[in-house]
């Protein structure tokens, strides 16, 4: 039994090599791709939608929200990145229920290259609304002994995002797996539901935290204001 | 070795590239029909807005309106009663003066008549009178009515006082011309011989007579002078009897008198 989808290899020549990881993450985009593709085909902006539109619109408003529930105030910046991860985690856990699926996000290399992209997207976003300075002096807040303590905590918190996000699908999947040779009917069923709903919360855990993340990164801190007595009051 | 590095590049490439795909073929065509239809939506509310400000305004202007309209209702329906009630007054004003006149013109045409018949019975019993008389007068004594009126005259100038005597005298010596004895009847000649001498007996002179008949005007016989006259005839009479007359007129033409109250009051 193979632990990861990294080590199901296709083709390989010296370090470039087609895994099963890999193949299975180009059939998501293209999935995924296509899908948006036939879906926007035919949006209308008047009298009654479809109910195709209706869903996607439900789901991009939802996104929003989040996001801006979230801490940021402007979420259409953050969709793009944050909406992609949620759905890239959902729809790889969504797919389990196809016989002989295995999720990309079940190898700890997807899982790793996800965190490296919130690890890269968090100080990128933080530098692009506070500057290099604005965004390093966050690391010294509330003083410079803590320096080192965030930069710890910032590479802890990428590390703990991959390993969750790997657990917790290689879990379900692995369990799957197990009961299906132990029970091979109504339980491994049952298990799969369960499934599926971890991988989604797990898909809405990922996309929240990196969104912490970047909201803590983006913070703006506000001038402290010194009231100052007004001549009334004083007199 | 869990970790698989190639793995990892290649899913972070992986990983961006499907959120450049995703952001052109989903995230913006969405958001781009949200933002129009939002926009769309508030379009037709702020237009919906502005009809209903539009038919707020309409409606306020047709109350308005109404109320004025009413106003000037009830101020027309006001003149129209005021001008009903003028006119109406007037109207019966005018039914009442044209009632007013009408009855004053019978009561004077009533009068007429009474005066038209009083003269007429008056005149018809003056002839019945003569004829009497003179069919009396002859019957019984042989005389004629003319014969008596004539002494009755000529009588009645020897009777006169001493100063209507002079003034009649100096009036009909005075006159220029012939004095008019009218009588209601043609006097024969004897008669007029006779008052010719008594006239000339009585005021001592030849007194110029012109003999005039006049039934209409004269009831007896009359010596008219300037200024004076001497006159006989049966003019008390007829007053009496035309009082009488008058009185049972009258008492003709009285309203009939209303049934008695006690009658009504069953």
């Amino acid at each position: 039994m193979n632990l990861t989808s990294d080590q199901l290899i296709f083709w390989q020549h010296g370090f470039l090599k087609l895994n099963q990881t890999i193949v299975t993450t180009w059939a998501m985009m293209l999935v995924m791709a296509l899908g948006a593709t036939l879906l926007t085909r035919r949006l209308v902006t008047e009298g009654k939608i479809s109910r195709w539109q209706g869903a996607l619109e439900i789901i991009i408003t939802t996104l929003e929200a989040q996001i801006k529930d979230v801490g940021l105030a402007e979420p259409r910046r953050y969709l793009a990145f944050l909406g992609t991860l949620f759905l890239f985690v959902a729809t790889c856990a969504l797919c389990i229920i196809i016989p002989g699926y295995k999720p990309p996000t079940e190898s700890l290399s997807t899982t790793a290259a996800l965190a490296l992209c919130v690890f890269i997207a968090v100080p990128l976003y933080g530098i692009r609304e506070q500057g290099v300075g604005g965004y390093l002096k966050t690391y010294t807040q509330p003083t410079i002994i803590m320096l080192p303590f965030n930069i710890i905590s910032e590479l802890s918190r990428t590390l703990a995002l991959a390993v969750r996000l790997f657990g917790n699908m290689m879990s379900g999947v692995m369990i799957v797996g197990i009961l299906l040779t132990i029970t091979p009917f109504l339980f491994p069923i049952v298990m799969t539901a369960l499934g599926l709903l971890t991988g989604m919360v797990q898909a809405y855990i990922f996309t929240i935290l990196a969104g912490v993340y970047i909201a803590a990164a983006t913070l703006v801190p506000k001038p402290q204001s010194v009231p100052v007595p007004s001549p009334k009051a004083a007199s | 070795m869990l970790i698989d590095w190639f793995t990892v590049i290649a899913q972070m490439v992986n990983f961006l590239i499907l959120v450049w795909l995703l952001k052109h073929f989903l995230y913006k065509p969405i958001l781009n029909a949200i933002d129009t239809r939002e926009k769309g939506i508030a379009s037709k509310l702020a237009d919906a807005e502005a009809k209903v400000a539009s038919a707020q305004k309409q409606q306020a202007d047709f109350e308005a309106k109404n109320k004025s309209f009413d106003e000037q209702r009830d101020a027309m329906k006001a003149k129209a009663e005021a001008d009903a009630k003028t006119e109406h007054d007037r109207i019966i004003d005018a039914a009442q003066k044209q009632a007013d006149g009408l009855r004053a013109s019978e009561a004077a045409a009533l009068k007429d008549d009474q005066a038209h018949q009083a003269a007429a019975i008056r005149r018809m019993a003056q002839d019945q009178v003569f004829a009497i008389t003179r069919k009396t007068l002859t019957d019984l004594a042989s005389v004629t009515l003319e014969e008596r009126i004539g002494e009755v005259f000529t009588r009645r100038l020897g009777e006169m006082n001493a100063k209507d005597k002079y003034e009649m005298g100096a009036a009909l010596k005075s006159s220029p011309e012939a004095s008019p004895l009218r009588s209601a009847f043609t006097l024969p000649d004897e008669q007029k011989t006779a008052i010719q001498n008594a006239l000339n007996e009585t005021f001592s002179a030849v007194i110029r007579v012109r003999y005039e008949t006049d039934a209409n005007a004269v009831s007896g016989i009359e010596l008219t002078a300037p200024g004076q006259k001497l006159s006989w005839s049966i003019s008390s009479y007829l007053d009496s009897f035309d009082q009488s007359v008058a009185a049972m007129v009258t008492q003709e033409t009285k309203p009939e008198p209303a049934a008695a109250p006690a009658a009504e009051a069953k």
